[in-house]
């Protein structure tokens, strides 16, 4: 009975210390002066792999979103008769809701995993210690980089999920079910704000990105150096990355959207 | 994969993102280049607005020539000051015009119809409109048709 509630103590103690370590781990990478010679070549090449191999993912989840939505939307709104409000419904909904969240999730599912597997093998095969021994900060080396890229993959990749998003709402709805063209592009344009919608949609996705860039590489930084502890380490980064997008967007959406 | 093609693709990436931000600012939100310099302010005191919002569209026959700027309440006569900006295009407004809240279709948004009057002289830039009236409220509507007046 007392080892039980030990357990329980000690496993609270682990998660927190882990929240501290992972504290110390983005002081440690965000401190420290970029030198662009040598560290730009680096942003770039994690900026290929973090994001334009993304692309492919996120576009085609983004057209099928788009068309269901669009479908959806028109089924629905056609028991008021306002089957014109299609073009704002898709818009609003991917602009301030679906973009930055599914990418995000997409985003954590394919380079997040990638990211914290790549890193746990860096650690398993000792290459960071090593690293360490040659006098190179791993941290500045390895792992900035890759923080610094899904940083900034992030917001793009949520741009090109609701543009594209978009389009396939309007091939649906324009296209397919025949709502005008013109009343479609009209009510979204004179229901979507600039500042609110879209600028909110692209704040969102920044944050997401920082914090499942950042709960990837620390994962991958302080797995057990062990297959299974990688194993176990790109299954936490998945389940803790989505869990904490969605928690944020709500925190997030109640700040911006919330009648505060 | 070479340096300078790793660069390029990431180099037309950004640029992808670049041109999605723009037509989304462009396209999709409606953000017009108009300049403050296009348009004039208007006034018009109504007893009711109903559900009138800012940026709500204000219509002259049909047509859109303007948008809501803002809606206050006047402490001292207790009804609502809707400030209105309408087109520079649009200077010759008669001064006896009426501003109108009408509903678009039965359960739609909420616009501003300018009705035009026939007076010679034209509303300058800052002038309140002489007669307005105020938003259908339904509950009223339905009180008087069940009252029989």
């Amino acid at each position: 009975m007392i080892e039980r509630i030990a357990t329980l103590g000690r496993m609270g103690l682990d998660t927190v210390s882990s929240l501290g370590r992972s504290g110390r781990f983005l002081a440690g990478v965000l401190a420290g002066i970029p030198q662009p010679a040598t560290g730009f070549p680096l942003l770039m090449r994690q900026l290929y792999f973090v994001g334009v191999l993304s692309l492919a993912i996120v576009v085609v989840s983004g057209l099928f979103i788009g068309m269901v939505l669009g479908l959806q939307g028109y089924t629905i709104l056609s028991d008021y008769g306002s089957e014109a409000a299609i073009g704002q419904m898709i818009a609003l909904t991917l602009l301030r809701e679906l973009g930055p969240v599914v990418t995000a999730l997409l985003f954590a599912g394919r380079a997040g995993s990638a990211l914290t597997a790549e890193i746990g093998l860096m650690k398993a095969t000792e290459q960071l210690s090593s690293m360490e021994m040659m006098g190179v900060d791993p941290l500045r080396r390895v792992i900035a980089p890759r923080l610094w890229a899904g940083f900034i993959a992030m917001p793009i990749l949520a741009m090109i999920f609701s543009v594209v998003g978009i389009w396939g709402g309007m091939l649906v709805g324009v296209e397919w079910l025949g709502v005008f063209e013109g009343t479609f592009w009209g009510n979204m344009q004179s229901s979507v704000d600039f500042v609110d919608d879209v600028l909110n949609g692209v704040i969102k996705s920044v944050v997401f990105g920082f914090v499942c860039a950042w709960i990837a590489v620390y994962q991958g930084y302080d797995c057990v150096p062990t297959s299974a502890g990688i194993s176990s380490a790109t299954t936490k980064t998945v389940v803790y990355s989505s869990l904490a997008v969605l928690g944020l967007d709500f925190v997030l959406t109640a700040v911006m959207f919330g009648d505060f | 994969m070479a340096q300078r093609t790793t660069e390029i693709i990431v180099g037309l990436f950004m640029i992808a993102g670049l041109a999605a931000l723009l037509f989304l600012a462009l396209q999709v939100s409606g953000l017009s280049p108009k300049t403050a310099g296009d348009r004039y302010t208007l006034y018009a005191n109504f007893n009711d607005t109903g559900g009138l919002a800012p940026r709500g569209k204000v219509s002259m026959a049909g047509v859109t020539i303007g948008s809501i700027q803002s809606i206050e309440l006047d402490p001292e006569t207790f009804q609502a000051r809707v400030a209105l900006a309408i087109d520079a295009g649009i200077a010759n407004i008669p001064a006896d015009s009426a501003a109108v809240i009408r509903t678009s279709g039965l359960l739609g948004d909420q616009y501003i119809d300018i009705s035009v009057g026939g007076d010679l002289e034209s509303l300058s830039p800052g002038d309140t409109f002489y007669s307005t009236q105020s938003a259908m409220n339904l509950e009223r509507l339905i009180s008087n048709f069940a009252s029989g007046r």
